[in-house]
């Protein structure tokens, strides 16, 4: 594996791009033409063509440097979007293990992690990181444990604490999130964060969702892929700053839909955590433009089949109306009507 | 009825003496005090002995609901001038409760989040809370922008007394705040926002 970290942006001139191979590896959401919510849940065991997303536990990918001096800039404008409860530590130190092991396990030449009792040695080469430290030990990091490790893990982290039967929201790194707010909904239960998704609540999916999760085991991750889409490559499309992104939506126009408008996947995986039981939810967030989107023939045509059929009530809260029209406008040039075959790698 | 199919927001319960408690703290406001004198008509006068009421008038002076409340004859009674000083008596009182002790939250939703905020800081179980809802449907909200808090809002949208912006007040509640969330309006086309709309009288 040869990764090239790409010096680009994610904000003002948006200089994000995806690259042949990284286009190919992209998580595509919808494994057939037509899309509804479901407890889409699967073994989060490697799978997919060589190179693919679905390769290693946790993804690094070309993108990983300039997401992780994107969340640097968007902490040091909101503090807030890094919170964790008191009674989380432990959880936080799973956690900070958990990323650590995947990440120099999967990416030996990139990370390092050397471990002699408590005394742990991280390298993170492609930060200039290396730092000794007392695992346990808060006060021999420079920041909480949970913090410190997000500040080097590509996607948002929520950490969700399991006691009477339910799930609590009750620590996180959030700054790539598809418009919910950390700092309103920390110490909220499953239900309550979810509650303004419509839909999903009447056909039972939290439901099921939950009485799945309270009994993940250990060693036994999980994944799901959500999406919705963004105008222009925003990692942080938050409510906070949604007076500053929303304009964007207004923006869009025949000639620029190739450009302006992504799909975002979510890839959606949740880990037991061994001392605390707690669950590490990761939300990873990839984005690709339409121009890339429709080198892959088969992702062009499902997905001007899917946007097209959205049920309304979907197409509102994923924010598309704005744009949706033009969009699938574009997109119809590259469906010529041929049926697609099943699941969601390319052909 | 405030509006059901909230997912975040806390279901009201209604007061429910608990006759067997060996202290009972009734934190009210304004129309709050109705349903603490329902109860005694329910329950009978016996648990007032070991009561203790927190009271603020708000906006219900004309009713003189702190008179009804001095006649039951609680251990003690005390009016408060505003919600600050009756949060912070309550938290002064909660600091020094005993167990066994009982809490009894009634009123407007944005006072009673205040309170159970106060209480949550105290390590207390919100589920254990006894709450009944009286008086205006007003919301208090946070601004998800500047994070600014607006107490009593009858409206959306309704502009944020703090940064300006028309916000658009989200059926999402948070117990942590005793807030729901307010969110820019027109965001994607600034100056198209609608009329603001009675909605929480």
């Amino acid at each position: 594996m040869n990764l090239t970290f790409k010096n680009e942006t994610f904000r003002d001139d948006y200089t994000f791009r995806n690259s042949p191979e990284s286009i190919r590896r992209f998580p595509f959401p919808f494994n057939e033409d037509k899309y509804m919510y479901s407890v889409n849940m699967e073994p989060h065991v490697p799978a997919g063509p060589a190179g693919h997303a679905y390769n290693k536990p946790i993804d690094v990918d070309e993108h990983y440097v300039a997401e992780m001096r994107d969340r640097a800039l968007v902490l040091k404008e909101d503090p807030l979007r890094y919170q964790a409860l008191p009674h989380m530590m432990a959880a936080q130190w799973d956690t900070l293990e958990l990323l650590m092991e995947a990440q120099a396990e999967g990416y030996p030449e990139l990370f390092t992690l050397e471990k002699n009792g408590d005394q742990w040695r991280w390298i993170n080469r492609p930060l200039g990181i290396d730092q000794t430290f007392t695992f346990g030990d808060a006060s021999t990091l420079p920041m909480e444990p949970l913090e410190y490790i997000t500040r080097q893990a590509q996607g948002d982290f929520v950490i969700v604490d399991q006691r009477d039967g339910q799930l609590w929201c009750d620590a996180g790194m959030v700054t790539t999130q598809a418009d919910w707010s950390l700092d309103f909904d920390i110490g909220m239960n499953f239900h309550e964060w979810h509650g303004p998704v419509p839909l999903a609540h009447e056909i039972g999916v939290f439901d099921r969702a939950l009485k799945f999760l309270l009994n993940l085991q250990q060693g036994k991750p999980v994944r799901r892929l959500n999406w919705t889409m963004t105008i222009n490559p925003r990692l942080d499309t938050s409510p906070e700053n949604y007076h500053k992104w929303g304009p964007d939506r207004a923006t869009v126009t025949p000639e620029n839909v190739g450009n302006k408008v992504h799909l975002r996947c979510e890839l959606q995986t949740l880990w037991r955590l061994p001392r605390s039981n707690a669950i590490l939810f990761v939300i990873r967030c990839y984005l690709i433009k339409m121009e890339e989107l429709v080198t892959v023939p088969k992702w062009a045509r499902r997905f001007h089949r899917v946007l097209r059929d959205l049920p309304p009530q979907l197409v509102d809260y994923k924010g598309l109306t704005r744009y949706r029209p033009t969009t699938i406008e574009w997109l119809a040039k590259f469906d010529d009507g041929q049926p697609t075959s099943p699941g969601i790698y390319p052909d | 009825m405030l509006v059901a199919g909230i997912k975040s927001r806390p279901v009201y319960g209604g007061l429910n003496i608990e006759t067997h408690a060996k202290r009972h703290l009734f934190v009210l406001e304004g129309e709050g005090a109705l349903a603490l004198i329902d109860q005694v008509k329910a329950a009978g006068p016996d648990f007032l002995k070991h009561a203790d009421i927190l009271y603020v008038v708000s906006g219900s002076a004309a009713h003189e609901h702190d008179k009804a409340l001095a006649k039951l004859g609680a251990d003690t009674l005390w009016v408060a001038p505003t919600i600050p000083v009756l949060l912070n008596r309550l938290n002064v009182m909660l600091g020094q409760a005993k167990m066994g002790t009982h809490i009894y939250l009634s009123g407007t939703e944005g006072f009673m989040g205040q309170a159970q905020q106060v209480a949550m800081n105290h390590g207390v179980d919100p589920a254990s809370l006894h709450t009944e809802h009286r008086g205006s449907t007003a919301r208090r909200v946070q601004c998800v922008h500047c994070k600014g808090i607006t107490d009593n809002v009858t409206t959306s949208p309704y502009t944020c007394s703090h940064c300006g912006l028309s916000l658009l007040v989200r059926d999402h509640y948070s117990r942590r705040l005793g807030a729901f969330q307010g969110v820019c309006i027109d965001a994607e086309e600034p100056g198209t926002a609608p009329k603001p709309e009675e909605l929480f009288p």
